[in-house]
Formats: C-alpha cells, structure tokens, sequence
C-alpha cells in the first residue's frame, strides 16, 4: 500500500511512456498518485479519486471496485491474465485498465522517475 | 422533497457474475439526478460492501436505495443466516470469507468498517439465526 505525490499526467502519456499494453479506455484522466493493493475492500478505504490502482486481479470485481472509487486507471501487473468478461465491462463502465509484465515493485520505480 | 427510490434490486447468495451490477446502476442513476461525485463515490462504495456482503456472506436478500432532499439511504436486507457477534464483525481484518472468495481479493475483513467509515449514519439489526438489515444514510 502505497501512496505517492502530486502529478498531472494524463493516462495516456503514461501508458505511451511505459510501453503499457492498452485494454480499455478511456485515457484522458488525470493521474494523482498511486495505490498498490490486491485485497479490495483496502482498495476502497485507502485509494483516492484520480489515483493509479496497481494490483494483480484482472477479474469483474476489479472494474466494479475500480468505477467507484473512481481510479484514474488499474494497472495489471506481472501480465496477469484479464477475465474477458472484465474487459467488456470495463467498456462498458469507462474504467480504464493497462497492463504491464514488469512487477508492482519495478512498475513503481518507473512511476517514481516519472515523478508520478 | 419527499422519500423516493432510486433503485431496488435482488441479490442471489453466490452469484458473483452479477456482483457490482447494483452499485454499478447506482453510480448511473446518481449521475444523472447530478449528485457530487465525492457523494456518489460514499454512497456507491456503501452499496457495494453491502451487496457483496450479501452474496457472500447471506442466503441472498436486497438492496434499496432511497433519496429525499436531505439524503440517500441505503437499506440492505438478507435472510440470513445473521451475524452472531456484530462488534467482533467490525473488527478490522475479522473475516470469515473461504479461500475462494479470498482469491478475488475479498475477505481483508474491512468491508463493514468502510461501510461505517462512508456513511453518516449506520444501524445494523441481525443476531445469530436471524435475517440481518443494514440501514446507511449518507446526508447529501
Ligand atoms: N449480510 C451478512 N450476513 C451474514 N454475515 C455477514 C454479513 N455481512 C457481513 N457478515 C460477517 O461479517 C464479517 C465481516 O464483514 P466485512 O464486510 O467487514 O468483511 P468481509 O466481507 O469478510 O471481507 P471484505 O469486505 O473486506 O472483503 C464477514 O466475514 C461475515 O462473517
Ligand atoms: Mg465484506
């Protein structure tokens, strides 16, 4: 669980900038800070509006948890598998998910010297 | 403004394909009526800790939602099997979720904690064997 500073990238710059695999929009929002969780119930305590959520879960519940709580983009890391019923829904509901092979650890670093 | 609903759904024991849908079209409707976001992301969080309550923990029930110009309140209902302790289930990290349900990421035993954490008013009716009902109240 981790939360970083202030930055207004948007998700696209980032996705383009980390080589991030796209598997839904949109990617206009802004980015601010970041949190990194898998139990969900966490997610929705501690993530922010506007946030990175960083988790391994690539499952319907992801989307649900990640629409409500309003997260910038979920990032699926270690290129865990993505259910493809979590993909239409994420269409469906605008929650933007990226996926990287690179583990939260070194996804984080990155974030860091992007200053996100 | 008298009391209205927004919305009233069933709710199955284990049917996690349709687990969120409630919440979901929630955050539509209250889009729509042009709640706050900072409101709807309270009041959708609440319904989705209660409905997921329901269809993991409980043998089914529903869900209402209703709005006045005061407020939204959420009233969750079930038919059973209860909460035998309430003040241990709020406890931080009590969880009594199997291992399936923990692999989707749920059972951090926090759920009734952010539902407390995000409403203005909480009352819960439940005890072991009995139907539980929760009733949160968000102030808009
Ligand atoms: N509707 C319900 N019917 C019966 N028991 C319930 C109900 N809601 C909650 N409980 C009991 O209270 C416990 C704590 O609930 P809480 O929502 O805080 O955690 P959880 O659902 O186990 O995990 P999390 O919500 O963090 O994913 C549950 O594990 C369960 O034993
Ligand atoms: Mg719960």
């Amino acid at each position: 669980m981790t939360r970083l500073g202030e930055s207004s990238m948007k998700v696209r710059e980032l996705a383009d900038k980390l080589e991030l695999e796209v598997i839904s929009g949109p990617f206009e929002k802004e980015i601010n800070g970041v949190y990194i969780g898998d139990l969900l119930s966490n997610v929705m305590a501690k993530a922010a509006a506007g946030n990175l959520w960083i988790t391994v879960h690539g499952h319907v519940n992801v989307v649900a948890v990640a629409s409500l709580t309003q997260v910038a983009a979920v990032i699926v890391v270690e290129d865990f598998p993505i259910e493809s019923a979590a993909v239409q829904k994420a269409q469906t509901n605008q929650v933007t998910i990226l996926r990287t092979p690179l583990t939260a650890v070194d996804l984080l670093r990155k974030l860091i010297e992007l200053g996100v | 403004m008298q009391e209205q609903t927004l919305l009233q759904s069933k709710i199955e024991q284990g049917d996690f394909t349709r687990g969120g849908e409630v919440s979901s079209s929630l955050k539509d409707v209250l889009r729509k009526l042009g709640i706050k976001s900072e409101t709807s992301r309270r009041v959708t969080i609440v319904t989705y800790e209660l409905e997921m309550n329901i269809i993991i923990h409980s043998l089914g029930g529903e869900i209402e939602v209703l709005i006045s110009s005061e407020q939204i309140k959420v009233v969750a209902t079930d038919r059973g099997p209860g909460i035998p302790d309430v003040e241990k289930a709020f406890q931080p990290g009590f969880s009594t979720a199997d291992d399936f349900v923990r692999g989707m990421g749920f059972g951090a035993g926090m759920g009734l904690n952010n539902i407390k954490h995000y409403s203005d008013q909480l009352t819960v009716e439940t005890g072991q064997g009995k139907k539980s009902k929760f009733t949160a109240i968000i102030c808009l």
